[in-house]
C-alpha cells in the first residue's frame, strides 16, 4: 500500500493500533483486563486487544473476573511508575470498581498533597445493544462529577486513536467511554445495528486533545450537542433538518469532564438555540450539567429554553420495541430541533 | 536512629544473636509510636487538634517488626489507623503532627489528615481509609516492581475486618496467581470497629483460611512480640525478593485504646482487656532487654523521657506551622 494513502479503520482497530504503538514507544505502558490476552480468544469483549499479546506477552495482563481488584492494581502500578490501561468488558462493571476509581484513583493525588502521580487510562464500552439492563447503561454521568478524573467519549476512529494516545501520555487518570455500536468489531463480535464510525487514519503519530469539543457540522439556526452514538444520530438528524431548511450545527461534546464550554458556548452564542442529546435517563444526566453550564456561561444569548432529548427514566429494557423507545432516535432529535428553530 | 534494616541479621536467629543497637532501635521505635499516640490523644482531648483519630496503642510491635525488615525503597500501604506504620517506616514525628494539625508543612500538605498520612519518598503510600482498599493497590505496586525488574517489595497493612471485604479476596488471589512480591500483614486485633471477629467469620484462624484458600504461605504470629514479628517478616521479605511471593502474616494483637476518638470500648470484656494489657508489646520487650542486660529501668525511662520531650517540642512547633490558604483548595487535583 502506498504509505501516503490513509487507511480506513474502525474504532476497535484504531484503539488496537494506538495501544500497540504506545506500548512500543513506552515500556511503562501495559494493559490489564478480562479476556484480553487469550490465544485463540477475543481480544477483550470487542476485539480491541486482539493479537497484541503476541507482540507484548509480558504486558497484556489477563485478569480474573475481579474488576475491583484489577482497577486497584492499576492504581498501585500507576503510583509505582507504570502507565496502565485498564478496561472493563462492559461499562456497567465499572460500578464494581467504583471504590478504587472514585476513592483511590481520583483522590490519591489530592489527598497526598500532590506527591502521587497517577497516569492511568480506563476504557469502558457503553450503550443499549439488545442485552437487557445490566450490559447496557451509559455510565458517563457517574464519573463526570468526580474531581480528579478526566472523562472523554470517542465517536470515530480518528479520535479513538488520538485520544487514547493522549490519555496514555497524560499524567492523570483518564476515563474513555466507547460505544458498542461504533466499534466496527468484525466477525463473531460484530454488533447488529452498528453505525459506521470508521475514519481515515493517517500514517504516523498523532494525538487528539482531551479537553476539546469538535464541531462536526456547521450551521446557524440551532446547535445540537451529542457524543458517542447520539452524535451520529444527530448528524443524520441535521441532514433531515437541512432538507426542511433548518441549518443545524452539530458538536461532538467529546470531553465530558471538563466540559469545553468555550467551543460549545461559542456555537450557542451564534445560534441562540440548543438541543442536548444523551443516551441514558434524563434525570441526573450529563446533559443537565451541560445545560446548567450553558446557562452560566452564555445564558443571555439563548433565544429559547434549552431542550434535552434523552432516555426515559427507566432501566434499559430488553425487547427491541422497548429498547428503541428508550434510546433517543433521529425523528425525536429532528422534532426537538424543529420546535426550537420554528 | 540507626535504620534496623542495615544491621547484619538473618531469619531465625535467637534474640540473643541480634546486635544490641538493633534491639534498642526496635524499642525506641515502639516507644516513639506509643508516646506519639498518647501525646496526640492529649492534644485531642485538649481540643487543639481538628478532625478525628484512629490510634494503635498496643499494636506497636506489628508496625515496627514488619517495617524493620524492609528497605527504605520498599513500600508500605496503610489504613485509617496509620500513625504507627508511618513512624515505623521512617516518617518524622514533625511531618505527621503538622499533617494532623492541617498545616501546609504536613506530609500531605494538610490535605490528607490523620487517615491519609504517607510520604512517597519514604516508601509509604498515603493511608487508604476504605477497609480493604489498599490490598489491590499493594498488589499493583508489587506487579509494577516486578515488571520494572527491581527487587523491591510491598508490605500491605490491614486489619481483621478487611478479610471480609471483596477487595481482600481479589487482591490476595491475583497476588497469589502471579507470585507477586507483597507481604500481606493482617493485624488481627479481634475487632472490626466494635464487632468481634467471631461474629463475622466461622473460622477465625485467618492464616489457615488464607493458606488453604489461596495456596500461599500464611503464618500466624504473636504480634505483640516484636522479635517474633521481625524474624517472620524478614523471612517473608526474603521469600518475596526471591520471586516466591506473596506471603500472608496474621499478627495477633490488641488495641489498647478506642477504635476512634470517642470510643470508650465497652464492647471489650474487662478480663480480655486486662489479659492483653499484660501482654503490652513494649513492656514485654523491656523484660527481654533487661534479661539480656542491655537495659535497666533507668535507661529505659531515659529513652521514654527523651522521646516524650521530642514529641513535646514537635507539638509546640506544629501548633505554629502555616495553615493552607484558600488558594490551596484547588491545587493538587491534577498533575
Amino acid at each position: 500500500m502506498n504509505p501516503m494513502t490513509p487507511r480506513r479503520l474502525g474504532i476497535a482497530e484504531a484503539l488496537r493500533e494506538a495501544i500497540g504503538e504506545e506500548m512500543a514507544r513506552d515500556a511503562r505502558v501495559f494493559c490489564l483486563g478480562e479476556d484480553i490476552a487469550v490465544p485463540g480468544g477475543w481480544g477483550g469483549a470487542f476485539t480491541v486487544t486482539l493479537g497484541l499479546e503476541k507482540q507484548f506477552p509480558d504486558r497484556l495482563i489477563n485478569t480474573p473476573i475481579a474488576e475491583l481488584g484489577f482497577f486497584g492494581m492499576a492504581c498501585g502500578a500507576a503510583m509505582a511508575g507504570m502507565r496502565p490501561i485498564a478496561d472493563v468488558q462492559y461499562g456497567d462493571f465499572l460500578l464494581l470498581a467504583a471504590d478504587q476509581i472514585i476513592n483511590n484513583i481520583a483522590k490519591m493525588r489530592y489527598m497526598s498533597g500532590g506527591q502521587v502521580t497517577l497516569p492511568l487510562v480506563m476504557r469502558a464500552p457503553v450503550g443499549a445493544t439488545g442485552r437487557g439492563s445490566q450490559h447496557a447503561q451509559n455510565l458517563e454521568r457517574y464519573f463526570t462529577g468526580v474531581p480528579g478524573l478526566k472523562v472523554v467519549a470517542v465517536s470515530n476512529a480518528y479520535d479513538a486513536k488520538g485520544i487514547l494516545k493522549a490519555a496514555v501520555r497524560d499524567d492523570n487518570p483518564v476515563m474513555i467511554f466507547e460505544h458498542k455500536l461504533l466499534y466496527g468489531s468484525k466477525g463473531p463480535r460484530s454488533e447488529p445495528g452498528a453505525v459506521d464510525a470508521t475514519s481515515d487514519i493517517p500514517e504516523g503519530d498523532y494525538t487528539v486533545p482531551l479537553h476539546q469539543a469538535a464541531v462536526r457540522r456547521e450551521g446557524s439556526d440551532v446547535t445540537i450537542l451529542a457524543w458517542l452514538l447520539m452524535l451520529h444520530y444527530s448528524l443524520q438528524a441535521a441532514e433531515r433538518l437541512a432538507a426542511e431548511g433548518i441549518s443545524a450545527e452539530v458538536i461532538d461534546v467529546r470531553s465530558l469532564s471538563p466540559l469545553d464550554l468555550v467551543t460549545i458556548g461559542g456555537s450557542v452564542r451564534k445560534t441562540g438555540r440548543v438541543v442536548i442529546v444523551e443516551e441514558g435517563p434524563k434525570t441526573g444526566g450529563v446533559s443537565a450539567e451541560i445545560a446548567a453550564g450553558l446557562m452560566e456561561h452564555c445564558g443571555d444569548y439563548l433565544q429559547a429554553p434549552v431542550s434535552r432529548v434523552a432516555s426515559a427514566d427507566v432501566p434499559v429494557p430488553f425487547s427491541p420495541v422497548l429498547e428503541n423507545a428508550y434510546r433517543p432516535d433521529v425523528p425525536r432529535i429532528v422534532e426537538a430541533a424543529r420546535l426550537l428553530a420554528s | 536512629m540507626t535504620p534496623p534494616q542495615m544491621l547484619p541479621t538473618t531469619p531465625g536467629e535467637r534474640p540473643a544473636a541480634y546486635r544490641p543497637d538493633l534491639l534498642l532501635a526496635l524499642y525506641e521505635r515502639m516507644v516513639r509510636i506509643r508516646e506519639f499516640e498518647e501525646g496526640v490523644k492529649f492534644l485531642f482531648l485538649e481540643g487543639t487538634m481538628p478532625g478525628t483519630i484512629h490510634q494503635c496503642q498496643g499494636q506497636e510491635a506489628t508496625a515496627v517488626g514488619v517495617c524493620a525488615a524492609l528497605r527504605e525503597d520498599d513500600f508500605i500501604t496503610s489504613t485509617f489507623r496509620g500513625h504507627g506504620h508511618a513512624l515505623a517506616k521512617g516518617l518524622s514525628v514533625q511531618e505527621l503532627l503538622d499533617e494532623l494539625f492541617g498545616a501546609t508543612t504536613g506530609c500531605c500538605r494538610g490535605k490528607g489528615g490523620s487517615m491519609h498520612v504517607g510520604n512517597m519518598a519514604k516508601g509509604m503510600v498515603p493511608g487508604i481509609a476504605i477497609v480493604g482498599g489498599g490490598i489491590p493497590v499493594a498488589a499493583g505496586m508489587a506487579l509494577a516492581f516486578r515488571m520494572q525488574r527491581t527487587a523491591r517489595v510491598v508490605a500491605c497493612f490491614f486489619g481483621d475486618g478487611a478479610v471480609s471485604e471483596g477487595a481482600f479476596h481479589e487482591g490476595v488471589n491475583m497476588a497469589a496467581i502471579w507470585n507477586l512480591p507483597v507481604i500481606f500483614v493482617c493485624e488481627n486485633n479481634l475487632y472490626g470497629a466494635s464487632t468481634h471477629v467471631s461474629q463475622v467469620m466461622r473460622d477465625t484462624h485467618i492464616a489457615r483460611r488464607v493458606s488453604s484458600s489461596y495456596g500461599i504461605r500464611a503464618d500466624r504470629v504473636d504480634g505483640n512480640e516484636v522479635l517474633a514479628v521481625y524474624a517472620t517478616a524478614q523471612s517473608a521479605v526474603a521469600q518475596c525478593r526471591a520471586g516466591n511471593g506473596p506471603v500472608f502474616l496474621e499478627l495477633l494483637t490488641y488495641r489498647l485504646t478506642g477504635h476512634s476518638r470517642r470510643d470508650p470500648c465497652h464492647y471489650q470484656p474487662k478480663d480480655e482487656r486486662e489479659a492483653w494489657a499484660a501482654k503490652d508489646p513494649i513492656r514485654r520487650f523491656e523484660v527481654t532487654l533487661k534479661s539480656q542486660g542491655l537495659s535497666d529501668d533507668a535507661s529505659l525511662e531515659a529513652v521514654k523521657t527523651r522521646i516524650r520531650r521530642e514529641f513535646e517540642a514537635a507539638a509546640a512547633v506544629a501548633r505554629r506551622q502555616p495553615l493552607p490558604t484558600t488558594q490551596d483548595l484547588t491545587t493538587d487535583v491534577f498533575a
